[in-house]
């Protein structure tokens, strides 16, 4: 160190070119040193090594990497192979009761199941309400859990970030029973008004007609998403909350040292290095309400009259149809017909999970 | 535009943590001023306290003054966000936008100000990108993202950003500590250039390189652990290196500690 110092002294003093100056300091030499590496003999004999030694570059098996190697490859594959068997159960439960079926599966949605010998039951009214109820309640928690998130990340004061996310943890913690028991008895009554005024105004649009039960139960597909996004906010919110949590600091910084507000900051660097996360926050909320099944038991009003295709249908689920159906269960042909009706529920998260993994893929490579 | 700097009794504070002990030096504008000394003795510290950066520290404060052309930049009236618009910062990693072009990142600051018009921006960006010695490497590919240069040339392009909106002075917090040494000359070459237009403090662990680039060098230590930094001594950089008037400045810098 010293000797560079000195040497820094007398050519500081001169006024030759940068790159004379550079090239007596002490960092050049080891530089060219290390850039001329590939070509001592070292590079060439480590390549050959792998590439021909096939015995010589087969590492040592210790008994404890075999153990664990065993364990982690076991517990991957005991994963794929109980999800395959689910798939597998499903089908074969279902193709008899599928067989019998005296009415399209897919393309109606009559549900007649008492008479094991005239089979009639179709899906498409249960997946109607059980896609208009996710969806509604994914409109209606992404944006507040956005809001929630980043609120907690970047704008809540320190004190009050910790104990606030952890009563947003505690939400989830909230049993769907009780969820369902609020919703059908508190917030459903409550929100008659709103949905009775929303009718009135909006009522030229499709989705705001008159449903097939009366707006006045409050058993429907309204209510029910609005439970079902208070349900999936915690979800959605945490995972954000940690992506969010997780944008470089050099990157805030960056845009703060650039004279961006908060709010610009947030928008050039934490939404989009967080994004990705946001979307399967959202997926994995998605997934939980198509698949709720307590709550919504509770709260929609069973009614066999065909959906409007409004929010203030009735009906039910996939999955709170299958509860419903419980009591069918005796007879193998009737519940094939649930289980056909589980198959297609267990089919449409999968669909909702890969669709949010292609998103976040195609996300990254374009970023 | 280059504006001049003069820093009065700055103490800076992180919490109830004493972090720099009353700091007083000037920085006149169109030259390189260079903070060296050890870890944590405050140098970074004190550049970031120049455009109200230390501040984002949840529990960082300052008090005193820092004067840019007379005027004090933690008035009450003044506002951070256009202080940093004035004050442009270049950081330790290269930090462009990852998910921005590399146009986007050279005009980021400009759209933040609200300009918007195609041509203007355009226009900035190859004029930005020609002063951050970036232009010929890059300008085949604009709309290919930041991330995808090498570490030299994210630096520079970090510089195109920070110059893009045309600041009175230019931060410069350990540039190139990440870099190697071709993109580093590459680096000390480009801020040779700039001080014709800019006032610029640059913050430095690599002597070689104050020695290189400043024409005025600030050296600053602390007692101990614990204690806060303090600004030992300021002067011309060929007077600290040659015939400093502190020990402990001549200790630091022939290296018989730090």
């Amino acid at each position: 160190m010293s000797d560079s110092t000195l040497a820094d002294r007398s050519a500081s003093a001169q006024e030759t070119p940068r790159r004379a100056r550079v090239s007596h300091g002490t960092l050049e030499p080891s530089r060219g040193g290390a850039a001329s590496s590939p070509d001592t003999p070292e590079g060439p004999i480590s390549t050959a090594n792998t590439a021909q030694g096939e015995p010589a570059s087969t590492p040592v098996r210790r008994p404890g990497d075999r153990v664990f190697r065993g364990a982690a490859v076991g517990s991957g594959a005991f994963i794929v192979v109980l999800i395959a068997a689910i798939g597998l159960f499903l089908l074969l439960q279902a193709v008899p009761a599928l067989r019998a079926n005296q009415v399209g599966f897919l393309t109606s949605g009559v549900w007649n199941t008492t008479d094991p010998n005239g089979l009639q039951f179709g899906i498409l009214y249960l997946l109607w309400v059980t896609v208009a109820t996710s969806v509604l309640a994914l409109a209606l928690a992404m944006p507040v859990s956005l809001g929630i998130a980043l609120f907690l990340t970047h704008y809540a004061p320190r004190r009050l970030a910790r104990p606030f996310a952890y009563v947003v943890d505690l939400l989830a913690a909230v049993p769907s029973i009780i969820f369902g028991l609020w919703g059908i008895k508190v917030l459903g009554p409550t929100l008659v008004p709103v949905a009775e005024w929303l009718s009135r105004n909006l009522g030229f649009v499709p989705l705001f007609a008159p449903g097939n039960v009366s707006i006045g139960g409050a058993g429907n597909v309204f209510t029910a998403g609005v439970v079902l996004a208070v349900m999936i906010l915690p979800v959605i919110t945490a995972v954000s909350r940690e992506v969010f949590e997780r944008t470089p600091k050099e990157h805030i910084e960056g845009a703060l040292a650039l004279g961006a507000t908060k709010w610009e900051m947030v928008r050039t660097t934490v939404i989009p290095f967080g994004k990705a996360g946001y979307v399967s926050a959202s997926m994995l909320g998605l997934g939980r309400a198509l698949g709720e099944t307590v709550a919504l038991y509770l709260i929609l009003s069973g009614t066999n009259a065909a959906p409007k295709l409004s929010f203030f249908d009735g009906g039910a689920t996939i999955a709170s149809k299958i509860a419903l159906g419980s009591g069918e269960f005796n007879n193998e042909l009737t519940a094939g017909a649930y289980i056909a009706a589980g198959l297609v529920l267990f089919a449409l998260t999968f669909a909702v999970n890969a669709l949010a993994r292609t998103i976040v893929a195609g996300r990254k490579g374009s970023a | 535009m280059a504006k001049r700097i003069d820093i009065k009794d700055v103490n800076i504070y992180y919490g109830k943590f004493h972090a720099v002990d009353s700091v007083t030096l000037s920085v006149p504008p169109r030259s390189v001023t260079a903070f060296i000394g050890p870890s944590g003795c405050g140098k970074s510290t004190v550049l970031r306290s120049l455009n109200r950066m230390h501040e984002v520290t949840p529990g960082a404060r300052v008090e005193g003054q820092v004067l840019l052309d007379g005027e004090d930049i933690y008035a009450a009236n003044v506002d951070p966000v256009e202080v940093r618009r004035t004050i442009g910062m270049v950081f330790q990693r290269p930090n462009p936008f990852p998910t921005m072009s590399i146009r986007d990142n050279v005009v980021a600051g400009l759209r933040l100000a609200g300009v918007k018009n195609r041509k203007r921006l355009d226009e900035v960006c190859e004029r930005s990108l020609r002063g951050a010695n970036l232009w010929e490497e890059v300008k085949d590919r604009l709309d290919k993202p930041g991330g995808g240069l090498s570490g030299g040339q994210q630096q520079r392009l970090c510089i195109a950003r920070a110059i893009a909106v045309q600041p009175d002075v230019l931060l410069m917090d350990e540039p190139c500590s990440a870099l190697d040494p071709i993109s580093t000359l590459a680096i000390e070459d480009l801020i040779t250039e700039l001080k014709q237009d800019y006032t610029i403090v640059i913050v430095t662990h690599n002597m070689q390189q104050a020695a290189r680039v400043s024409d005025q060098t600030a050296f600053f230590n602390l007692a101990g652990v614990g204690q806060p930094g303090r600004l030992v001594e300021v002067d011309d950089t060929e007077k600290i290196f040659s015939n400093p008037s502190q020990k402990a400045t001549e200790d630091y810098i022939s290296g018989r500690f730090g």
